[in-house]
């Protein structure tokens, strides 16, 4: 069934309220999930669990969390990712928007990332298949 | 320091659910602090009973290799205290899976009324997270599961009885169910 970027926003807000315990104006298409919203490396599991389960979708673990890319030598050099990485990441992450990472690509700051804007789209794409 | 929040399992089907009986007693410490001259399980421990319980359900679907903890409680709702006599029907349901944790579903039930509402979620360490090795020995863990009766009533998604686990290769034999 095709839902609406409203619906998936809605149900993503959702699934972000009860995750974090953040109030429903706090969930806004721009807050980052770490900085804005405070999300901690637990909180993503628990927001897959929700997703998958409100979406009745299946969240495989690389998908969100790129950590394979983000530890391997060949894409990353003294802390930063390299060109070869940036590209993986852009494969293996479509949905994000990766423009404001590329200006200043260090591992450490792609903790912070993800916005829930980026996290519709993701789901927007699993659920169109 | 004994940690044991639930006495004894009544049924358990691999990858489904688990069901346990935990009866509150005045001989346990634990009743009187909490309301004074009211003894009643807290319910932090009924939360600790439904996450033994859960947190068994699925090491067991990862057949007990993962080293698994309580990450999250996302809700606990207590409709009534369990006060000493009571005893409590546990149920926990898995409700997802990933491969580095799961979720529950849980409920405790009373004299035929829900009791407490109780939703958890359980993550894998890896590598050295928190500590490195195992965080019990595996006998252990063997030895808690044969006296919950654990070995008597589980069973698998195809209604069979367990074997042995590989992970407890090193604890004492499991008794042939009867």
């Amino acid at each position: 069934m095709a839902l609406s970027e409203d619906e998936i926003f809605g149900k993503v807000n959702e699934a972000l309220q009860d995750a974090l315990g953040v109030d429903e104006d706090e969930v806004t298409p721009e807050a980052t999930l770490v900085g804005d919203l405070g999300a901690e490396s637990i909180d993503f599991l628990d927001i897959v669990f929700k997703l998958e389960k409100s979406f009745d979708i299946e969240i495989p673990r690389e998908e969100l969390s790129p950590e394979d890319i983000l530890t391997n030598s060949d894409y990353v050099q003294d802390g930063v990712v390299t060109a070869a990485g940036l590209e993986e990441l852009k494969k293996r992450m479509p949905w994000a928007n990766l423009s404001g990472f590329e200006s200043d690509p260090k591992v450490q700051n792609f903790g912070n990332l993800l916005t829930v804007s980026d996290l519709c789209s993701y789901v927007g794409s699993k659920v169109k298949g | 320091m004994r940690w044991f929040w639930v006495d004894r399992f009544t049924e358990f089907v691999s990858g489904s659910h688990a069901k346990a009986i935990k009866t509150v007693a005045m001989d346990e410490e634990c009743v009187d602090e909490y309301l004074p001259t009211y003894p009643v399980l807290p319910p932090t421990l009924i939360i600790e009973g439904m996450a033994q319980l859960g947190g068994i359900l699925l090491a067991e679907h990862f057949e007990f290799r993962k080293r698994l903890v309580l990450a999250k409680v996302g809700k606990a709702t207590f409709h009534a205290p369990a006060r000493v006599g009571d005893q409590l029907f546990y149920e926990a349901k898995l409700d997802g899976i990933q491969d580095n944790g799961g979720t529950i579903e849980g409920v405790s039930t009373c004299d035929g009324e829900v009791q407490a509402e109780i939703s958890l979620m359980f993550a894998c360490l890896e590598g050295s997270d928190i500590v490195d090795g195992p965080l019990y020995a595996a006998e252990d863990l063997h030895a808690w599961l044969l006296s919950l009766d654990f070995y008597s009533v589980a069973v698998g998604a195809n209604g069979q009885r367990f074997p042995r686990y590989a992970a407890f290769q090193t604890a004492d034999s499991v008794p042939a169910p009867t």
